[in-house]
């Protein structure tokens, strides 16, 4: 049984200068075989984990992962969560992750860092105006809280947003999400890593998946770096290296992965207090509780697995945040990374059975995974306990690029997540 | 980051081109006669790979001309360029 982190925890281990907390989760050795194994110790996989030990009773489970938990797209990402999508079903898929984000940190007994700062999205177009306001509309309908702000409540929303209508791509108004917001990344790995570590699930790192062995059209085990696991039911979370696994199943999938690129400046003092996109101009900017500007850019056109990017991307994102935030023209940035995505035709995601038995798929959340965390590793778990879908991710079934029946949320999403 | 030899105009800045993906992905002959698995093979699936990948570039702010490049993904190491309509080659 795990000790509750609470302020007498916390008060307690400081009279001993922290040095004797107990571990967060074990470092098992994997056993010979598992009920179900979960491919990729990122923030979706171990959620997956979570809710396959909390809700379905299925605790001999693994997570295997080939580097450290939380050390992909979960520790790279800008941290945005929202769900004003427009159509029903992503919607339905976003807001049930959003109301989860809200009793997060008590649940897990692990403080989250979410935060409702509210996301605001800039119009710079007249069909940006137009998108964004039938997305409130559609939001509304659903929902899910959702106001259009004319160009004067914008800047009073934040004042530190150039709207001069001067500019090359000047504010033309934007919506505003409420209960949109942040939350802190490793946190979120962590949290479920200890949730579902606590309940019996082996978390195992260093571990590489090399193949996957079937029986025909079933799925056998896994061949890894630490010796070959049994398992019946094989879920991979794998996000930019979903392609590289489904290959070892002699499976294709509709996706193509990319560098997205992040970075995050010197630390200030608070000057911005929620979280402003701009998809137009490919420009994302929030500050993260130590003071930083977390910026977000976009996606280089070419497949690439390096976790780069290419430095104009950089480039033309940080034009943009100068001419929307002109106050920023003396920051120094500290820090750029990049991380692989792995998108969809449509910008939805895939959270799908596929043709081969006891092999699920999460894949395919492109630029805009983080948010959906926790509903994802609900709707996924679900759907590998009863080896169908929840009503809620029946329209992310693979199968939709056979029927056509896309669930298209480029246009209305842009191409920020 | 990287930069591409293009076949008529040497070595750019790979911010001067576009990558049009996978290449050697043939437009179906009888389009009438696909039925919908073939469609969303042709359509939707990428093999995605994680190294060596043929794919096609135009060279969108130069000549503007369409070419073939074998480049491994895990490091955008460019392996060899090729023409349209050539075979892609043995590496
Ligand atoms: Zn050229």
């Amino acid at each position: 049984m795990k000790n509750k982190y609470s302020i007498f925890s916390l008060i307690k281990n400081a009279f001993s200068n922290h040095e004797n907390w107990q571990r967060a989760w074990r470092d098992p050795e994997p056993k010979k075989e598992y009920d179900a194994v979960i491919v990729g110790g990122g923030g979706h996989g171990l959620a997956t984990a979570y809710y396959l030990a909390k809700k379905h009773n299925l605790t001999n489970i693994a997570v295997v992962e080939k580097g450290w938990i939380g050390g992909g797209n979960t520790g790279r990402n800008t941290t945005i969560i929202r769900s004003n999508y427009l159509w029903d079903a992503s919607a339905g898929l976003y807001d049930h992750a959003l109301k989860i984000w809200e009793g997060l940190s008590q649940e897990l007994n692990y403080n989250v860092m979410f935060s409702q700062r509210g996301v605001m999205n800039l119009a710079h177009n007249l069909q940006d105006v137009r998108d964004l306001k039938r997305r409130t509309h559609a939001n509304r309908l659903n929902g899910i809280d959702a106001v259009w702000l004319e160009t004067n409540e914008v800047k009073k929303f934040c004042p530190i947003i150039n709207t001069s209508q001067d500019i090359r791509y000047p504010v033309l108004g934007g919506t505003l999400q409420k209960r949109a917001g942040t939350a802190r990344h490793d946190a979120v790995a962590w949290g479920y890593a200890r949730g579902a570590d606590e309940m019996g699930v082996d978390i195992i790192q260093n571990c590489e998946v090399k193949g996957i062995k079937r029986n025909g059209d079933s799925v056998e085990g896994l061949e890894t770096t630490k010796g070959f696991i049994k398992t019946k039911k094989i879920g991979v979370v794998a996000a930019g290296h979903s392609s590289v696994i489904a290959n070892m199943a002699g499976l294709k999938l509709p996706l193509e992965s990319k560098p997205l690129q992040a970075l995050v400046s010197e630390p200030v003092k608070p000057i911005i207090d929620t979280v402003v996109m701009s998809n137009s101009v490919h420009a994302y900017v929030s500050q993260s509780d130590k003071g930083e500007l977390v910026i977000g850019a976009g996606t280089d056109s070419y497949v690439s697995y390096t976790q780069k990017g290419s430095f104009n991307i950089v480039e033309e994102t940080l034009k943009a945040i100068l001419e929307l935030y002109p106050i920023f023209s003396r920051m120094k940035m500290l820090r750029q990374w990049g991380g692989i995505v792995d998108i969809c035709p449509d910008a939805s995601p895939i959270i799908s059975k596929t043709s081969i038995k006891g092999l699920y798929f999460n894949c395919g959340w492109g630029t805009g995974g983080f948010k959906a965390t926790p509903g994802s590793g609900d709707l996924f778990a679900h759907t590998i306990a009863n080896d169908e879908p929840h009503k809620l991710n029946a329209a992310f079934n693979i199968n939709r690029f056979v029927s056509g029946d896309l669930v298209d949320e480029h246009g209305a999403a842009a191409v920020a997540h | 980051m990287f930069l591409i030899n293009c076949p008529y105009c040497g070595e750019r800045d790979q911010s001067e081109f576009v990558s049009g993906g996978e290449a050697h992905i043939a437009r179906p002959k009888q389009p009438t006669e696909l039925n919908d698995d073939q469609w969303a093979e042709y359509l939707f699936m990428r093999k995605n790979i994680k190294g060596i990948q043929f794919e096609r570039w135009n060279h969108a702010h130069g000549c503007r001309k369409w070419f073939n490049v074998a480049r491994d993904t895990s490091n955008d190491k460019i392996e060899k360029i090729y023409k349209m309509g050539e075979q892609p080659p043995k590496l």
